[in-house]
């Protein structure tokens, strides 16, 4: 399958602060990817380095093949979202417009029309006077018009309600549905990804901890509860993700590919929301654990 | 048309409950050969989800011979699934009401009837399994 984004050992850094740092993921296209991870993982970062509004001070970044800072021809297949859905707020609906169709070449005037129309916005309204729905309604507008191979969104539905998030997203999927694009989607709301994303990547302190379809890491990660046990007696194709212990029980969870067998463990499902909690909750490896600063 | 829901807490990844949705409806007679399913696009629209969910839930009933797709069209049902075992219910059910009297002389509370029987079904489902 070809690769809507690859990095390698991709780094930006900021004076002395590292906002990403050796960060290696390979990202397929033809899918809908979800992005989770702690504040200050570098998910903004990432995601900017990949649209081609951050320059790597570090490694390499492609995406659809190519350098995203390279030429204009390269940054016309892939929109950008960014955090917060930002529009301009003296520009009108109709502005807005405008001003699309006149930045990208392969702008889509009808789809753009049509969206506004079904979502029922003035065309003569300022978009600062919009609800936060409704702007970023317009932003994916925007997004979807310039008819991008890739569409990437930081936390686009952060700030919404939860009917204004549905409606988001409902417009987004649709498109996905219409148009084949791929999609990079980070969000705090593993519920909203479970529905919407078939591929999933846990990113912690610049590292990829887990990546793949949802339904394989649903399927292959399990929580098992038992009498307490060692670590060092598990099998040795069992991937620990995360694991607690009592005097008298153990609860894991674990990566496996294989059945478990093991009659001392009970086994039990894990919903997304376990999986990536227990990733996020897995310590850094010491050289990548962020250095707390003392304020003076 | 029937229209599809998601249950979060059901525990079913999304693209079974839309399998299983069709299933019932098809048990149920709410759809009967020659009637269309939603399309892709109305799915996805409606419910916020996955378009890949969608197609491979309707990849999955064709693959049981329940619906084929026709280019362009759209996806029709091609098999009512009138329910044979339907006879078999009562006789069933007698015999679970037996074993639940027998489960209470027994003891046992509602929880832990429960947690036997689930435990018993998942067992024998993994063996028919393996």
């Amino acid at each position: 399958m070809s690769a809507a984004l690859h990095a390698r050992d991709l780094g930006k850094r900021y004076g002395r602060r590292w906002a990403l740092r050796d960060c290696t993921v390979d990202i397929p296209a033809g899918h809908v990817v979800g992005l989770v991870g702690p504040n200050g993982a570098g998910k903004t970062t990432l995601l900017k380095l990949a649209a081609g509004q951050l320059t790597p001070t570090s490694g390499t970044i492609t995406v659809l093949g190519g350098r995203p800072t390279g030429e204009p021809a390269q940054l016309a297949r892939i929109g950008f979202v960014a955090q917060d859905t930002p529009v301009y707020a003296g520009l009108s609906v109709a502005d807005h417009l405008r001003l699309g169709a006149r930045l990208n070449p392969g702008w889509d005037a009808a789809l753009a029309r049509d969206r506004v129309e079904r979502l029922g916005l003035d065309p003569r309204h300022r978009a600062g006077k919009l609800s936060g729905g409704q702007r970023a309604q317009l932003a994916l507008t925007l997004g979807l018009a310039k008819r991008p191979e890739l569409l990437i969104l930081d936390e686009p539905v952060a700030a919404l309600d939860p009917l204004a998030r549905r409606e988001f997203l409902q417009g987004l999927m649709e498109a996905v549905a219409e148009h084949e694009l791929s999609v990079v989607l980070s969000s705090h709301l593993v519920s909203d990804l479970e529905r919407t994303c078939d591929y999933l990547i846990v990113l912690v302190g610049s590292r990829v901890r887990a990546a793949g379809e949802v339904e394989d890491l649903l399927a292959t990660h399990h929580r098992l509860t038992g009498p307490r046990r060692s670590p060092d007696r598990l099998p040795g194709d069992w991937q620990v993700v995360s694991a607690r212990h009592t005097d008298r029980q153990s609860t894991l969870i674990v990566r496996t590919d294989a059945p478990i067998h093991d009659p001392a463990w009970s086994v039990s499902q894990v919903t997304l929301e376990d999986l990536v909690l227990a990733y996020m909750d897995e310590p850094a490896p010491a050289h990548l654990r962020p250095v707390l600063e003392v304020k003076r | 048309m029937i229209e599809f829901y998601l249950d979060g807490r059901s525990g079913l990844s999304p693209y079974m409950q839309l399998v299983q949705q069709v299933r019932h409806a098809l048990r149920l007679g709410l759809l009967r050969e020659g009637d269309q399913l939603p399309t892709v696009k109305d799915v996805v629209a409606r419910l916020a989800i996955n378009p890949n969910t969608v197609l491979k839930a309707y990849r999955e009933l064709e693959h049981e011979g329940l619906v084929a797709a026709r280019p362009g069209v759209g996806t029709f049902v091609t098999r009512t699934l009138t329910d044979a075992s339907l006879a078999a219910h009562g006789r069933l059910r007698q015999d679970l009401r037996r074993w639940l009297a027998k489960a209470r002389l027994a003891g046992l509370d509602d929880e832990s009837i429960e947690a036997l029987f689930m435990t018993t079904f998942r067992t024998a489902s993994q063996e028919d399994i393996a």
